[in-house]
């Protein structure tokens, strides 16, 4: 069994690896002091387990899973973060709160090795679709582009278009693709701002120009760099309650 | 502003029926007396509109102006002439009106005692209702005002309360210290020590009281020596005091340091420096704080939320201006400067 130990202060790695003596047939093959090290190292690794923070730097534990293609089963650790706990208890995960003590941290790692991979695979990656309540997520998307990370501030984000399975993300340097659903994002990001003026597009408002009557009953919505979006009857109506007319 | 009993549509109800029962007896008793039915008429409707409008003049007045409890003889003098005023408006009118002038003048000047008890009656009547009804008023408000105060009040208490336990740093701090007694139980121990003295120094502290630059200095350190524990080398302090005996309130950099902590430790993932500058200029003291952050992913300064919102209340509660905290970025350094008049 391979594990990472992934939190940003050394003593809180170093008592889960005290802790993890116990536990033989479990072997630390790195640690991580941030996210970023942490995607690297979960994609050069492959571990079976990763013991994960949610307060990092840059980008929370959430965040970096998002960011890693197959997550593998996680046992999360955390100080004092009602959003996060409260995620894990609607999706029944095993959390540790700190301090935490070897007998605790002994009943999680049973459980986990109890488990088959599959089903330690699942649990993770339903948490990670359907997280949306951390308060940091509503300031900003994290996506991988190449082999780097970028974050996304939400003032940064022109528009949002839907691409078979995944999210297109446009901002002034480009577009970004991320694997969530429309859906997810209408529900996520600020109402006030973001519009799903359309199936397929949804647009930050402070980016509109002009709307322009187009046909029928649609619209076209013409953004401050000169695209041109599509607005349905029902966008149109979204819209105009975002604007206040 | 109270809203006025004029506005309540079962007052206007009340008051309009009052009315027209008051000008139908008034006509049938006149033309019982053997008055012709035109004059009648005139003299129950002009009489009993005008007293309405009086009415209406003392609700309005007693709107501006409720005299204290016991002080009614302004009441009393108010009803008396709006009566006095009244009788002689309403005599001159219908006499003006009428063509028999002369007869029914002297028919006036007959009826004028019972004329002036009525309104005089009439008027004091509307006043008492409304005096009550402002009376009450005041009580509700002044109710509803005692329980948001408090609401407002135990809110605030309660996030003045979780402010200052700060439970991320604090269970943190305390995982730390797990850490250490397996394997550095000498430091361990003297973690334990100074997150004590810290948390005994923050709940120790009213808000209102001063103290000096040098224990709260030394508070602060306690703090920095704390996360310098939990994040190793990544973190390194420096606290310079060229201001020695100055003053200051409790606790007031205290958020400050927070907030570089917030933004320079806990969002970056190099070895920073925070660096907390003290002197003294003209009659102030000046205390800079400096730390690193990520322009790409925070504005510090911009959202910060509770951290220097919150000094920037406490100084104008404290000196009545808002020019005393001052924040600034320089590529990815952030300064947050803040001057306390010396008493």
């Amino acid at each position: 069994m391979k594990a990472i130990i992934i939190d940003d202060e050394p003593l809180a790695r170093s008592i889960i690896k005290e802790y993890l003596q116990a536990f033989p047939q479990v072997h630390i093959i790195a640690e991580c002091g941030d996210g970023f090290e942490g995607i690297k190292s979960i994609m050069q690794h492959k571990p079976d387990v990763i013991f994960l923070d949610i307060q990092m730097p840059k980008i929370n534990g959430f965040e970096m899973l998002e960011l890693v293609e197959e997550p593998p089963a996680v046992i999360f650790a955390t100080a004092f973060d009602e959003y996060a706990i409260k995620a894990f208890e609607t999706h029944a995960i095993d959390y540790l709160l700190k301090p935490f003590s070897q007998e605790r941290f002994g009943k999680a790692v049973e459980k986990f090795l109890a488990q088959s991979t599959n089903q330690q695979k699942h649990v993770t990656q339903s948490l990670v679709q359907s997280v949306t309540l951390m308060p940091s997520q509503s300031e900003r998307i994290v996506v991988k582009t190449g082999g780097k990370i970028k974050i996304i501030m939400l003032p940064q984000i022109l528009y949002l278009e839907a691409a078979d399975d995944y999210v297109k993300i446009y901002t002034a340097e480009g577009a970004f693709l991320k694997n969530k659903t429309m859906g997810f994002y209408e529900q996520s990001l600020p109402a006030s701002s973001f519009v799903r003026t359309h199936r397929s597009y949804i647009v930050n408002v402070q980016e509109i120009t002009r709307i322009d009557p187009y046909e029928k009953e649609a619209h076209l919505a013409i953004l401050k760099s000169g695209v041109k979006l599509p607005v349905s009857k029902a966008g149109y109506a979204k819209l105009k309650t975002a604007l206040g007319l | 502003m109270p809203t006025s009993i004029l506005k309540t549509s079962r007052f206007r109800i009340a008051f309009g029926s009052w009315l027209i029962s008051w000008t139908a007896l008034q006509f049938f008793i006149l033309t019982k007396l053997g008055l012709a039915s035109e004059v009648a008429l005139y003299d129950s409707i002009i009489s009993n509109f005008l007293l309405a409008g009086a009415a209406i003049v003392v609700a309005m007045s007693l709107q501006f102006y409720l005299p204290e409890s016991n002080k009614y003889s302004y009441l009393l003098g108010l009803c008396i002439v709006l009566a006095i005023i009244w009788v002689s408006i309403s005599r001159a009118m219908i006499v003006l009106l009428v063509q028999e002038g002369e007869e029914y003048s002297s028919f006036f000047s007959q009826s004028i005692l019972i004329r002036g008890a009525t309104g005089f009656l009439s008027i004091g009547c509307m006043a008492l209702i409304n005096v009550l009804w402002y009376t009450l008023q005041d009580q509700l408000e002044t109710d509803k005002r005692k329980v948001e105060a408090d609401r407002l009040s135990k809110e605030a208490e309660l996030n003045n309360l979780r402010q200052q336990l700060q439970p991320h740093f604090l269970f943190n701090s305390l995982n730390s210290i797990n850490a250490l007694i397996g394997s550095q139980p000498q430091k361990a121990r003297t973690m334990i020590e100074q997150l004590s003295d810290f948390l005994r120094g923050t709940l120790k502290k009213e808000q209102k009281e001063w103290t000096s630059l040098e224990e709260e200095l030394q508070h602060l350190g306690l703090y920095l020596a704390i996360e310098k524990v939990r994040f190793g080398h990544r973190l390194s302090a420096t606290i310079s005091n060229e201001a020695a005996g100055a003053q200051l309130p409790v606790m007031l950099l205290q958020p400050i340091v927070e907030n570089a902590i917030k933004f320079g430790l806990y969002d970056t993932t190099y070895d920073i420096t925070i660096a907390i500058e003290a002197k003294k200029k003209d009659s102030y003291l000046i205390v800079q704080v400096t730390n690193p952050f990520d322009p790409e992913t925070s504005l510090p300064g911009k959202g910060t939320g509770f951290g220097l919102s919150s000094v920037q209340r406490r100084l104008y509660l404290l000196f009545a201006r808002q020019d005393l905290l001052q924040t600034t970025t320089n590529e990815n350094v952030f300064t947050t400067t803040i001057k306390i008049p010396q008493p």
